[in-house]
Formats: structure tokens, sequence, C-alpha cells
């Protein structure tokens, strides 16, 4: 391990002393479960890119697999919730969505696809600034709501404020702690711990997630996003992993407790319910879908629109996305290098998956940072903190993310 | 991203506030957040809306990574420090 461990001075931790001592702790840790490889996953596009972007993952033990789950909000949109955008587009209705739902793939065409047709197509940075489109217009725009609990939160605060009577929400909303519960069920992930996402749980609480560490017998840590913040947290769940001792544990005090932020979760529940539906790629979740509470059905795009989504069965589906293996990559099943695709027919500016549209996919992180350590040789650039041979060559595709036209905002 | 941003309280309006990201200014939605947010104070900003004021004793850990990614103007490769700045001038036109 020490040729991993050689580069850590060369990253760009705050505290160098502290990060070695903390990878240290986790290559004897994870060394003392007398397993291999031991499977951590963690479910947000923001911990992979930390990871990525600071070289953790060449701090890691071999035999410890960090494995981005469903974390990102667009990736796991489904076909047919975008597929309704889609048609509601091509009906000529307004449509006002964040910038990264823009291209990902519906069954034959993209919200992107749609608006080089003509459809009309808003980029917003958030639901307030939907609103105030709608109190622009004379006819009824529709809010294409996606991300998980942290963006449902103002989604929800925004309908409580009563907006305009021609605005209108279709929800794709999400809610993790349910689809960790699918994953942790999956045979093929052998997930043996869980990284939960700082700021969605500063919402939610950390509480949230006793009832699944019960069920599934898996512990729970909740990280940060700083690079100490998550080599810690890894630690922490290693050592747990180590001693059987499924458990939720807390190891980002400074923005989460236990309870949360009640007066969010009051207003998120109060404007949605929760419904069993389909992720992209990955599994119908029980309760993984937000959807508007009945009380303002009135708000729902899906009660005042008919949508209609056999006018898109004359178009073929893309051909290449029968060969894309995102579900299988969020599920922790496989890697973006067993893709076929990755790199070549599907790159940045050109994704044939989700997980290559967003900057929280996993395949756009890792085309953009260079993905795995296992891409370089055990001493090499990986180990000096620097930028790998491979990624040199693939970052000259060069990111979209700053480029115009509504693809720097993220939809969350 | 779940990142969000942290920013600096300058006025606060009802259940509006004006909150300064270095140096952008951008109008920022209360409703969500579970403390009295007043001037000076530190939120933690997701898609417009405070989701959390940041306790006096952690501000200093909490805007380190963002100085960290700031330091440096990303040149289009850095999807991190790309989103952090996308969510800084996202909302810079937000007049709600």
């Amino acid at each position: 391990m020490t040729s991993h461990n050689g580069g850590v001075a060369e990253l760009k931790f705050r505290d160098p002393g502290r990060a070695r001592s903390l990878a240290d702790a986790l290559t004897r840790v994870v060394g003392e479960i007398e397993r291999s490889p031991v499977s951590i996953m963690h479910v947000c596009g923001s911990h992979e890119q930390a990871i990525a972007r600071f070289g953790l993952r060449a701090t890691l033990p071999r035999s410890l697999n960090v494995i981005m789950g469903p974390g990102c909000p667009v990736c796991i949109t489904d076909v047919p919730e975008v597929d309704e955008g889609v048609v509601l587009a091509r009906q000529g209705v307004r449509i006002a969505t964040y910038g990264d739902m823009l291209k990902v793939p519906g069954t034959s065409l993209s919200l992107a696809d749609a608006q080089a047709e003509g459809a009309r197509i808003d980029v917003v940075y958030s639901v307030a600034h939907a609103i105030e489109l709608a109190k622009q217009v004379d006819e009824p725009l529709v809010f294409f709501a996606t991300g998980f609990e942290t963006t449902a939160v103002a989604t929800s605060a925004a309908i409580l404020r009563h907006p305009p009577s021609n605005f209108y929400v279709l929800s794709a909303h999400k809610y993790i702690p349910p689809v960790m519960e699918i994953v942790a069920e999956m045979p093929d992930t052998r997930v043996e711990g869980f990284l939960a996402a700082g700021h969605a749980a500063t919402i939610t609480g950390w509480g949230v997630f006793e009832p699944f560490v019960a069920r599934h017998r898996l512990p729970v840590v909740v990280a940060g996003f700083e690079p100490l913040d998550i080599l810690a947290a890894l630690v922490r769940l290693a050592e747990l992993i180590r001693d059987g001792r499924p458990a939720v544990e807390n190891m980002f005090p400074r923005c989460v407790t236990k309870e949360g932020n009640l007066r969010a979760q009051e207003q998120l529940w109060r404007v949605f319910r929760p419904i069993g539906g389909r992720w992209r790629g990955i599994a119908h979740v029980p309760n993984g879908n937000l959807r508007l509470r009945d009380e303002f059905s009135h708000l729902d795009a899906r009660k005042r629109f008919d949508i209609d989504l056999h006018t898109l069965w004359d178009f073929a589906p893309a051909g290449l996305a029968q060969e894309c293996i995102c579900g299988d990559i969020m599920a922790g099943i496989k890697s973006p290098h067993d893709c076929a695709l990755f790199g070549k027919a599907c790159v940045p500016h050109s994704p044939v998956g989700a997980c290559m549209v967003s900057s929280e996919g996993t395949c756009k992180i890792w085309h953009q940072y260079g993905g795995h350590p296992d891409l370089a040789v055990d001493s090499g650039p990986w180990a000096a903190g620097g930028r790998t041979d491979h990624e040199s060559q693939i970052t000259n595709h060069k990111s979209q993310v700053s480029e115009g036209g509504g693809r720097g905002y993220c939809a969350r | 991203m779940c990142l969000g941003v942290p920013g600096k309280v300058v006025s606060v309006d009802g259940s509006i506030a004006v909150v300064d990201f270095w140096g952008v200014r951008k109008q920022i939605h209360l409703d969500v957040v579970d403390q009295p947010v007043a001037p000076g104070d530190y939120i933690l900003n997701h898609v417009g809306y405070a989701i959390r004021r940041i306790p006096s004793e952690e501000i200093a850990a909490t805007l380190a990574l963002y100085e960290e990614l700031l330091r440096h103007p990303p040149e289009g490769d850095d999807l991190m420090a790309a989103d952090i700045q996308s969510e800084i001038h996202g909302a810079a036109d937000d007049q709600s």
C-alpha cells in the first residue's frame, strides 16, 4: 500500500498530516476485515466529484471498492418521465427545467431535441425563477421538477407560496432512502455499508437511516464533502464493517442533526407523497418517487394536460442506447470502464446514457477526472496526486459544463 | 449538485434575503431554513433556497472546501469547481 499512500502529501488536503494518518488507518482497518474486496457505496454526485477531483481513490487500499450508487438525480430520472416533458413541449406547452435535464435521453428524443424542433424550453436555476417566468406570460408554464429531497423541498416551498394559476409542476422528484433498500438487496452488488450525503441528510436528519440499518444490518455513515471528511467517514464505516456493528454514525455534525430540518420536512411531506416508480436503469423503487398530493392537483401537469406518450412511438429509439450500462453502473455492479461506449461513442458533448450527461453522473465524472487508479500503474501519476496520461487524453474532449446555453446549471 | 453553496447574508426582507457569494449577490428564499436568519449570518444555499443557517463556529470549516475549489478559475475541465461557479452565478439574475 505504500505506493498508494505515497501521494497523499501531494493531494490538495488542507492538512496533509491528518490525511496521511486517515489513509493509514483506513488501510489498517480494511486489512483487518477478513474479506476482499470490501465494497462501500455512496449515493451522491458531489461525493463522487470530490473523490475524483481530489484523487482520493489513489489513497484507498486496493481491497476497498468505493462505488457511486444512484446518487445522480438527472441519471435516474426515468425515460417515461423525460418523455412526458418531451410530449408536453412538442404539444406546444412551455416548459421550464434545470439545465442538466436538456440532454437526458427519452425513448427517442431529449428535451434538447424537442427544443431543436422548435419547442419552447426555458432553463432555470431555481423553481422561483420558473415562477417568475410564469408571471410574465399569459399561457401555461410547466416546471419539470427533478432532483432529490434537497431540491424537492424548494419545489414544495414554492408551491406553498401560492404560485400563479398558469404555473404547473411535472414532478419527477425522487427520494433517496428507499433506493438504498433496493440496492442493498441486489445480489450482485454486495455492498457492505453506505456513505450518506451530508446535505441531503441536513434535510432528512441522520435518524432517517435507522430503520434501514435495522432491516438490512448494514452500517450507514453520514459524510461531508471535504476530502478529509470523506476519508474520516470511510475509516469509521470500515470500522463498523470490521466490527460487524450495523449502526448509523454522523461524521458531519457541523451540518447534520438526528432529526434534520423539521421545517423543510413539514413542507416536503405536506406537498408531496411518496409513491413507487421506476428509477432509470435501476429498478422499481417503492416510495422512491415524489408526486403532488391531491390537495395540489390543480398544479399537477399530469392532471391538467393529456400527455399522450404514444406520439413518441413513431420515433425509433437510438440504437446505441441499447448498449448503455448506466443502470448497472448506478447499481454498483459495473464500472464505466466495463462499458464499450465509454469515452468512445459516449462522451460529454455527445452522451448516449444519462450518466454521461450530468456533472453528477459517474461516467461524466470519471471521464473528466480520470476515474479509478487502476487505470494507472501503482506508483504512477495517480500516486503523485496528478492526472493520468489517460486522463490527459480524455480531457482533451473538454467538458461542456462551462459552455453557455444552460448546460452550466445542474439539475439536482 | 447536492453540495450547495454557503454565502453571507447582507439583508433580510421578510422571507427573502440578499446573500453575498464571493462578491456575487443573490436573492435567496428563507422559506425552508429552520432557524432565524439575520445580516451577517452564513447560510447554505441550494437552488435559491437557504436549507441551513451555518453556526458561526463552523463557518471557516465550511468555507474551506469552496475556497480551495474557487482558488483557480475552472478551465472547463473541473466539474466540481464549475458546478460551484454555476451555483454562485446561477441565480444572480433571479429577481423573484
